[in-house]
């Protein structure tokens, strides 16, 4: 019988230490599957973050380094202006990227860097016990907002995709959400235009996902997806917000 | 014909394929626990998989594989 669906060389066989139902394992799967499929295993560099996937430099079967929280972007522009030949993505959680590491994001984008960011929007602090994220939404309760996140206090959340348009330098910009498989198709789309586009030197690729984090919500796995399609996506509306390869056409 | 297959030992029991994710609805969580106390998911009824691979997309792990 011929395998039309299996675990992608792209990963290692570690199993992965993730909660039930969590959303980080589907994107995992969707980068390994690009690794095999695009050929760049072998000169793939990924970056691993703080956060639950700290631990993906193990989940990878492609080189890792795993610098201090929200630095990935940093370590990336190192890498990939010092070795053009590898592949840089660089995997970062909402508190990593949208707060302890909003400098370097910022400013990757706005130089335009040749890399890929793969952004998990789950709009907590995951790992450190469900503490507010600044994607947080407003209402949404977490451990620090335990009445729910009261704007006056804790101001608004941030929209990472609409905060990096208004700068000239990004190439890609794209929300997607893996809590469905028409989402997830969606998101496996939007991976692989932002792979190719390093491939083909377009410069700054950020590919946003909404995931699950059943555990820190609160809900159960099943009411985790329809959580996003009911709350989280009106929020934080999917679809492209920079496709400069849209524009030159 | 197509053929799903479940890797018990993967699956953390999560039942996010056991939902609408399945277009034939034939896969559940099982009464039995595997060896880390997770309720796997399991096959009803193999002959009708369409091999859509909507389970497997689904699959954190991934614990599902398909076969044609
Ligand atoms: C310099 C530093 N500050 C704070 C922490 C504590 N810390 C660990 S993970 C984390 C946030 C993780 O949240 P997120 O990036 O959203 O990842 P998730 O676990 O939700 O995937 C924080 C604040 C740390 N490890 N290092
Ligand atoms: S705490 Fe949330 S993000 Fe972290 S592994 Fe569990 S479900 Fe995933
Ligand atoms: S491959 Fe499709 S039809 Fe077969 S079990 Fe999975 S979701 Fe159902
Ligand atoms: S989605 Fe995967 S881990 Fe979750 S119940 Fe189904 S097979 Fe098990
Ligand atoms: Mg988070």
């Amino acid at each position: 019988m011929k395998q039309l669906f299996g675990r992608p060389q792209g990963l290692t066989d570690v199993l992965q230490r993730y909660c039930p139902g969590c959303g980080h394992g589907i994107v995992h799967r969707i980068i390994g599957d690009l690794l095999v499929k695009l050929d760049i295993r072998e000169r793939a560099v990924g970056i691993a973050p703080v956060g639950c996937s700290v631990f993906a430099d193990e989940y990878f079967n492609c080189d890792m380094i795993q610098p201090p929280h929200g630095r990935g972007p940093a370590v990336s522009t190192g890498i990939k202006r010092a070795r053009p030949d590898c592949f840089v993505f660089s995997y970062q959680g909402d508190g990593d990227l949208a707060a302890i590491g909003t400098a370097e994001i910022v400013h990757a984008a706005a130089r335009n860097e040749n890399i890929t960011i793969i952004f998990i929007n789950n709009a907590i602090f995951g790992m450190t016990g469900g503490q507010l994220a600044p994607t947080t939404l407003p209402g949404m309760r977490s451990t620090t907002s335990v009445q729910g996140r009261d704007i006056k206090t804790q101001g608004y959340p941030i929209k990472v995709c609409e905060l990096l348009a208004g700068l000239d330098g990004p190439h890609y910009l794209v929300r997607t959400a893996v809590n469905a498989p028409k989402n997830i198709i969606a998101t496996e789309k939007a991976l692989k235009t932002a792979f190719v586009n390093q491939l083909e030197n377009k410069g700054f690729s950020m590919v946003e996902i909404l995931s699950m984090c059943p555990t820190n919500w609160g809900l159960t796995p099943i009411q985790s997806k329809k959580w996003i399609d009911d709350t989280m996506i009106k929020y934080y509306p999917l679809g492209e917000y920079r496709n400069r390869a849209k524009e030159e056409r | 014909m197509p053929q799903v297959k479940i890797l018990e030992e993967v699956c953390k029991g999560c039942g996010l394929c056991c939902d609408d994710v399945c277009p034939v609805n034939i896969l559940i969580l099982a009464n039995r626990i595997n060896s880390s106390g997770y309720h796997p998911a399991e096959v009803t009824d193999n002959t009708k998989c369409t091999g859509c691979g909507y389970c497997f997309k689904i699959c954190p792990e991934p614990a599902i594989e398909v076969y044609k």
